[in-house]
């Protein structure tokens, strides 16, 4: 990583209520990288990216971004420096309609609101043409891509995905990875995702985070990356 | 039979108006942060008290309303910032905290306004239909009544605040994680809530005598409509006040006011017996 890192990551540490969740998160991510975060069910990778986003407090370590100390800064104000979150089970809004679940980030992004909900559109045309339907209406597929187009909506500079492809179609996370690594192409949008699917893993990230009961255990490089093997392992129940 | 027909919906323009009036401010802050609001009375007190000392100082009434109304809205915000703020997540809390406000801001102007006022008198006259003659102020009040649920629906559906206050209320940590300054959108929307209380107030000011304790008078009506009616203004409010409204003017006209008042609370029960959400709950459930 030539470049100074977009996100920085050190010892990071958070509880809920007095059980400590994480024991020491380090991560260093560079400008355009696609980098993916793995582990088995409850070693703490959604609570690290609500974290990361602002959601739940650390307790100790620190946050960097785009060079600046975040780690104290609410969720809101994050957003607005340019994270953008799309949680684990995709939370859009249920009871607005897909224009207004992506007017919600076009209001608070940093961007062109109206081309980068143009490009949504274009990259997901399934939205434009449900744009006056409500959210809770959509399939999982579906709201995926809303929940990505609205993260987009805010030109991110940083997205943290948790699981896209969690409960989805093979054929909509194929689709869902194309249009991420063509963003990352056309913006030089960095992105950090939270990923069990193998294929998926294999498919998109170019370095590989391994957490383990709240830290990070091993990293893996872009060759390792080429054998399954070597993933799979950290995968196993 | 027309100067019938027209009583009637005259009638139901009339309670129909009280309800809409009563309920909207209470609907928002409930349905907007989940609190019960106790002090609404204070609120509705608070317009009420302003445009009665406006008009008194020689402000033309609409003016004087106005500004009711804004006072009301800028106490809210400034209880919210200060007190409400910190009791998000805690219903019960919310309730106590209310209702103390309340109780000390009735026994304060006990003591600092006296127990009894000059009213300002109804505006406008009346005007007849066949034998009957009916407040022309009635009427304004009807589309006053109108204006703060079509208003509502511009500012929710339409304007920027709107959609992010929606947001807010469906998921406020994902909201926030989009950059919603969740925090301004609770003050603004309780603001509002306040500013709509404080409006009924100035509105029927002119209708009343002023006691300290006049709030009680909208309480019931206000606290029935939004059980009623649910979380949702825009598609709990109005049906409600339909609803009740058409139960109260036929049980006014045949049986009197006290069976109208009672027929209000046999509908609620009935409509918290069948549909526990109220009419919004049931409403977005069918339709989404
Ligand atoms: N709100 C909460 N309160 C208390 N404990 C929680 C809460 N959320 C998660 N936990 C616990 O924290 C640990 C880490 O949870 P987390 O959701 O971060 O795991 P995860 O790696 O994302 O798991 P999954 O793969 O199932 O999504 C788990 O043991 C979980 O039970
Ligand atoms: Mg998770």
């Amino acid at each position: 990583m030539a470049t100074e890192p977009v996100l920085e990551v050190v010892d990071l540490r958070a509880s809920y209520g007095s059980t400590p969740v994480l024991r020491g998160i380090d991560m260093r991510i560079g400008k355009g990288e696609i980098v993916s975060l793995i582990g088995r069910n409850g070693v703490g990778k959604t609570t690290t990216m609500r974290c990361l986003i602002g959601l739940l407090r650390a307790t100790s370590g620190q946050i960097r971004f785009q060079g600046e100390l975040i780690t104290d800064l609410p969720a809101d104000e994050r957003a607005r420096r340019g994270i953008g979150y799309i949680p684990q089970g995709r939370q859009v809004f249920p009871r607005m309609t897909v224009e207004e679940n992506l007017w919600v980030s076009r209001l608070v992004g940093r961007g062109d609101g109206r081309r980068l909900t143009d490009l949504v559109y274009q990259h997901f045309p399934i939205l434009k043409e449900r744009r006056r339907q409500s959210a809770g209406t959509l399939s999982g597929g579906q709201q995926q891509q809303l929940a990505i187009g609205r993260a987009l909506v805010g030109n991110p500079s940083l997205m943290l995905l948790d699981e896209p492809s969690e409960g989805i179609q093979p054929s909509i996370v194929q689709m869902i990875c194309e249009v991420l690594r063509s963003i990352r192409d056309q913006l030089g949008t960095t992105i950090l995702f939270v990923e069990q699917n193998l294929d998926t893993i294999m498919e998109i990230s170019e370095r590989c985070y391994v957490a383990d009961k709240g830290s990070i255990i091993a990293e893996i490089g872009r060759d390792q990356l080429q054998t399954r093997d070597a993933v799979r392992q950290h995968l196993l129940i | 039979m027309f100067a019938e027909i027209f009583s009637i919906a005259f009638q139901f323009a009339d309670v129909f108006a009280f309800l809409i009036l009563a309920a909207a401010g209470l609907a928002i802050i409930f349905g907007m942060m989940g609190i019960i609001n106790m002090a609404h009375g204070e609120f509705i007190t608070c317009g009420i008290y302003v445009t009665v000392i406006c008009v008194q100082h020689g402000v033309p009434l609409p003016l004087a309303q106005a500004i009711g109304a804004l006072s009301a809205g800028l106490v809210g915000i400034v209880l919210e910032r200060t007190i409400i703020r910190h009791l998000y997540h805690r219903p019960l809390d919310s309730i106590l905290a209310t209702w103390g406000i309340s109780l000390m801001v009735t026994q304060g102007m006990l003591i600092v306004l006296g127990s009894s006022w000059q009213g300002i008198g109804t505006p406008l006259g009346s005007f007849a239909v066949g034998g009957y003659t009916f407040s022309t102020y009635r009427l304004v009040l009807f589309g006053a009544a109108v204006g703060v649920l079509i208003g509502l629906y511009l500012i929710y559906m339409r304007t920027n605040y709107g959609v992010m206050a929606r947001a807010t209320m469906q998921n406020a940590d994902m909201a926030r994680a989009l950059g919603v300054r969740t925090q301004r959108m609770y003050a603004i929307s309780f603001g509002l809530g306040a500013a709509l209380a404080g409006l009924c107030g100035a509105l029927y000011a002119p209708t009343m005598t002023l006691i300290p304790t006049m709030g009680i008078t909208f309480i019931i009506e206000s606290f029935v409509t939004v059980v009623v009616g649910g979380a949702n203004v825009l598609l709990g409010t109005a049906p409600a006040g339909i609803l009740l409204g058409v139960v109260r003017t036929i049980l006014n006209a045949w049986y009197g006011q006290i069976a109208g008042q009672i027929g209000l609370l046999i509908t609620v029960i009935i409509v918290i017996r069948m549909l526990p959400e109220g009419v919004s709950g049931w409403l977005s459930r069918r339709g989404g």
